[in-house]
């Protein structure tokens, strides 16, 4: 049985491309129109892959093909295609046997995702996964593989730092906010200025179980809006600063030259409050808090370079990783083809696309 | 987090073990001498350990309190190791729960120690904003404080009733030894006190949950080197 992997990803296809061929697919297709066995479809925003399993070979623009939205899948004609990528043209990428089980292990792990070490892919393969097995298009060798991918992907998790860390300012600050009140879900949030950024840090601790969220603005209008797209309540600017005895986690972001909050400011209001930390999460440029806040005890300032700066050191410990994950993948890929896929590493020297780098498997172009 | 209590639960057994061997030999509780005290101590924290770590579940407590443990053991083991024998006199059972009830809390102080360092550590990283690999693996801030303030509770609490039973033993104690276990005493009820009064903000109560210890320990040292004439 040849196992094989068609997809378009991230790495060499746009957007128009992954649209063209990610939606709508009719991968009954592919197990109908060209006697492939066992037909698996992995669509995510970043990629679209088919893995298969089948006795005779299933050319590349086969696969393209049935994955092409702009052809009729039961026509499987060539004259629909107006796009500046054609079927033909598309750069699909091709790995087949031992090949193929390395990829879906690297894509499982996050290793080959846009953002290195992402778990969320994980998901998505489960799903594509789930959603074979129950139309009956996944048999025995994918349930094998898929299953082992799973796995290996749990393993690596466990034994490689490759997920550690948060790699984006807003993921940065409710890791960190977490870190320090452990439970988000008890925490008050006072939200000063209704800018794009203090919205989605406030959505990213509100999608953490936030539920006492407080927002303040000069424009009223725009305190209204953010609060209501995110179930908080209202402060009037004027009086914020009151809100500091209680809240846990401030978050600034207004456009405001001058510093809103000094030392002096709040040192009075600690005072009240000194058994309970105080995160100030400050994204404004210029920055709203003065720096030298963060010098009071249970006050932790963190202005957007520092997360910035924890986001890009997390992403450098994960790219630190992908040897090691890469070293647990080689084993497995080995023992996969030595357990199950008798005669993979076989049918991979047929191949396609034998110019395949061995070590980074960067997509190879049909 | 498992690994690390299946390895301290391990120890334990094995220091329970001893002591009862050791206690089973004297005729009375094991804590007769300086090296004997210190294993005490050492099985106290542990027994603490494992009361305490999985209600709280801190993960990485086991990781701290095991080097902490065997320092205590390697310090009992670099004593002189007196052969039991069996005391002449028969055991007063009030100087035994006065001894061994205080010891105990030792143990909550020795684990309130270990979470005032797992507490510095995390504060430092957070305040610096280098954050290494331990940071994602030690638990939150205020999981931390909370865990120290019961563990000063429950320390206090026991050395409260170590020292009131101390009153019924029946035989005058050296002035040394009074003095010494109402330092420690008034120590840990000042940390408590500026706990509750926010004299000190949860850092300095991490720190001084350490120092606090460090010199309970000392105390102790003192405590039992003047109480030999007095053992239990």
């Amino acid at each position: 049985m040849n196992l094989f992997c068609v997809g378009l990803s991230h790495h060499n296809a746009d957007v128009e491309t992954l649209e063209r061929f990610g939606g709508n697919v009719e991968i009954d297709c592919l197990l109908k129109n060209s006697g492939c066995a066992e037909a698996l479809l992995l669509a995510t925003c970043n990629r679209v892959e088919v893995y298969g399993a089948s006795e005779a070979r299933i050319s590349t623009l086969e696969v393209a093909r049935c994955l092409d939205r702009r052809i009729d899948p039961p026509s499987l004609g060539y004259g629909a295609a107006s796009s500046h990528v054609s079927s033909e043209s598309a750069p699909f990428y091709r790995y087949e046997g031992e090949q193929c089980v390395r990829h879906l292990f690297r894509v499982g792990c996050g290793i080959d995702s846009m953002v290195i070490g992402e778990t969320e892919i994980l998901g998505q393969v489960k799903k594509a996964y789930e959603a074979a097995r129950s139309n009956g298009s996944a048999g025995r060798y994918l349930h094998r593989l898929f299953q082992r991918a799973f796995r290996v992907a749990k393993y690596v998790r466990t034994h490689t730092e490759i997920t550690r860390g948060a790699v984006s300012v807003g993921s940065v600050a409710v890791d960190l906010a977490q870190k320090i009140f452990g439970n988000l879900p008890t925490c008050k949030v006072l939200v000063i200025g209704a800018g794009e950024t203090s919205e989605k840090t406030a959505r990213a601790l509100v999608s953490r179980g936030v539920c006492d969220l407080r927002i303040s603005n000069r424009s009223g209008e725009r305190a209204e809006n953010l609060a209501q797209l995110t179930t908080a309540r209202v402060v009037p600017f004027e009086t914020w600063s009151n809100e500091c005895r209680e809240v846990d986690i401030l978050i600034t972001s207004t456009s405001s030259e001058a510093p809103l909050l000094s030392r002096m400011k709040l040192e009075p209001m600690l005072r009240e409050r000194i058994d309970r930390p105080l995160f100030i999460i400050d994204i404004a440029v210029p920055r709203n808090v003065d720096p030298d806040v963060d010098a009071l005890d249970a006050v932790y300032l963190y202005d957007i370079d520092s997360l910035q700066s924890i986001a890009e050191q997390s992403l450098a410990t994960r790219r630190e990783q992908i040897a090691a994950a890469e070293q647990i993948i080689a084993q497995h890929v080995a023992e996969f083809d030595e357990s199950i896929g008798r005669g993979l590493s076989r049918l991979a020297q047929v191949s396609e696309h034998p110019q395949v780098d061995e070590t980074s498997l960067r997509p190879s172009e049909s | 987090m498992r690994f690390n209590f299946v390895a301290v639960g391990l120890g334990f057994i094995f220091q329970t073990a001893f002591l009862s061997v050791r206690g089973h030999e004297l005729g009375r509780c094991p804590i007769t001498n300086l090296f004997e005290v210190i294993i005490f101590v050492a099985w106290s924290a542990a027994l603490f350990y494992m009361v305490i770590g999985p209600a709280y579940r801190l993960s990485l407590m086991g990781a701290f309190t095991a080097p902490l443990v065997v320092l205590l053991q390697l310090t009992a083991l670099s004593l002189p190791i007196v052969q039991p024998h069996r005391a002449k006199l028969p055991p007063n059972s009030w100087l035994e729960f006065h001894a061994s009830i205080s010891l105990v809390a030792y143990g909550a102080f020795a684990l309130a120690c270990i979470a005032g360092v797992m507490y510095l550590v995390q504060e430092r990283q957070l305040k610096t904003h280098h954050l290494h690999s331990i940071f994602y693996h030690l638990p939150p801030l205020t999981d931390l404080f909370a865990a120290i303030t019961r563990l000063l509770w429950w320390g206090f609490g026991l050395y409260t009733l170590g020292l009131a039973s101390g009153f019924f033993v029946g035989e005058p104690l050296p002035w040394v030894q009074i003095v010494c276990a109402t330092a420690v005493w008034v120590l840990y009820g000042l940390i408590l006190q500026g706990r509750y009064l926010h004299w000190f903000a949860p850092k300095r109560v991490a720190a001084l949950c350490v120092v606090g210890f460090s010199a309970a320990l000392t105390l102790l040292w003192g405590i039992t080197f003047t109480g030999q004439s007095h053992t239990p």
